[in-house]
């Protein structure tokens, strides 16, 4: 976590390049960090395969998660090289209100239609009709 | 200036992206006045980030879309209409290997920018071309298990939950089908008209799509697939 930290404050790994490499690694990616990133992700997907293929059962729908927003962050560090660099403000900016707009579209959805097919199932739906009539 | 500094790549000295540009507008700016190089090189360097910013909004706004199919595969993925569900439909070993495809040409994707700003135009369609060729094992995994379940009378037309993992699934393999054929064309450009500055950005465009892509299959596999059979 320390790494992807680093290369988030845009100082990250800067690869094979020599100190010309070092100087111009915010601009342009570096092989290591498609290496790195790449080993991340193959633990990442085999990890929570390995779990639901082995039958493990527990606590499996939370680590599921954590593993799929772990390989997420490592994608977006690694492969699409977003940091806080001055020049990526507005990639960051647009991204962060992505991931509040998913978040909302996404649990709004879910918490919605939940209160909505439980007040629609059939034993609370005689109480609303009994109530009504009071 | 960083465009013009030297760089050693595997041994080799190569020159950073749009060097041969910069040189000639550096010629002819040398004609005017050394303010006139600088102002050409700028310019440059702003087209290729605000392109580069477009794109990046319209793979956001794309995101949204994809939040809206997520949303609505887990609303309905308990709808089953009395026919088969995600544990009894999804077989695991073969997602993996989709997985794995997608994974490996988002690498060799990887390996094609990298190609690309070493200056190396053989290098850059060659790693092109092995991604394209995952990215096609891809489609072609994912439209046969679609061909399986359609005959096995799992169809989109059977149940919410299968409208809805059709909708969601095909949605992401047609991006996938759409940055197969951007992957071609850009392999011809490339070859016919070698890396210039407007082939580097749309490159430029091509990676960050296919890497997005990859990020929309996390979602995927880990939601339906993963949650689908564990539970």
């Amino acid at each position: 976590m320390n790494v992807a930290n680093e290369a988030l404050a845009g100082h990250g790994p800067h690869g094979p390049h020599g100190p010309h490499g070092a100087h111009g690694s915010d601009h342009s990616p570096s092989q290591k960090q498609y290496i790195i990133g790449f080993v991340l992700a193959i633990v990442l997907t085999a990890v929570p395969f390995a779990l639901v293929m082995g039958h493990s059962g527990i606590g499996t729908g939370v680590l599921i998660a954590a593993f799929a927003v772990a390989q997420i962050v490592v994608h977006v560090v690694y492969f699409l090289h977003v940091n806080r660099s001055e020049e990526q403000r507005w990639n960051l900016t647009a991204l962060l209100y992505t991931v509040l707009m998913v978040g909302i579209i996404m649990i709004g959805s879910l918490w919605i239609m939940h209160h909505l097919s439980s007040s629609m199932s059939p034993g609370t739906m005689h109480h609303m009709v009994w109530s009504g009539q009071h | 200036m960083s465009n013009e500094t030297l760089v050693m790549h595997n041994g080799a000295a190569a020159l950073k992206p749009g060097y041969a540009d910069h040189a000639a507008d550096a010629l002819r700016g040398l004609r005017q006045s050394g303010d006139a190089v600088d102002f050409q090189v700028e310019h440059h360097h702003d087209v290729a980030s605000t392109i580069q910013l477009g794109f990046w909004i319209y793979l956001m706004s794309d995101c949204l879309l994809f939040s809206g199919l997520f949303a609505t595969y887990a609303v309905l993925h308990g709808h089953t209409a009395g026919g088969p569900s995600g544990a009894q439909l999804f077989d695991l070993p073969s997602v993996l290997t989709e997985t794995m495809f997608l994974l490996f040409s988002s690498f060799t994707c990887g390996l094609a920018t990298l190609a690309m700003n070493a200056n190396n135009r053989n290098a850059t369609v060659g790693w092109l071309g092995v991604t394209f060729l995952l990215g096609a094992g891809f489609v072609t995994m994912e439209v046969r298990e679609f061909a399986h379940m359609v005959a096995i009378g799992a169809g989109p037309s059977h149940s919410a939950f299968l409208s809805s993992f059709f909708t969601l699934v095909a949605t992401h393999g047609l991006h996938v089908t759409c940055g197969l054929i951007f992957m071609v064309v850009m392999m011809v450009a490339v070859m016919r008209k070698g890396l210039t500055e407007t082939n580097r950005a749309r490159l430029n465009c091509l990676s960050l799509f296919w890497h997005f892509l990859d990020i929309i299959w996390v979602g995927v596999f880990s939601l339906v697939y993963l949650f689908g059979v564990a539970h």
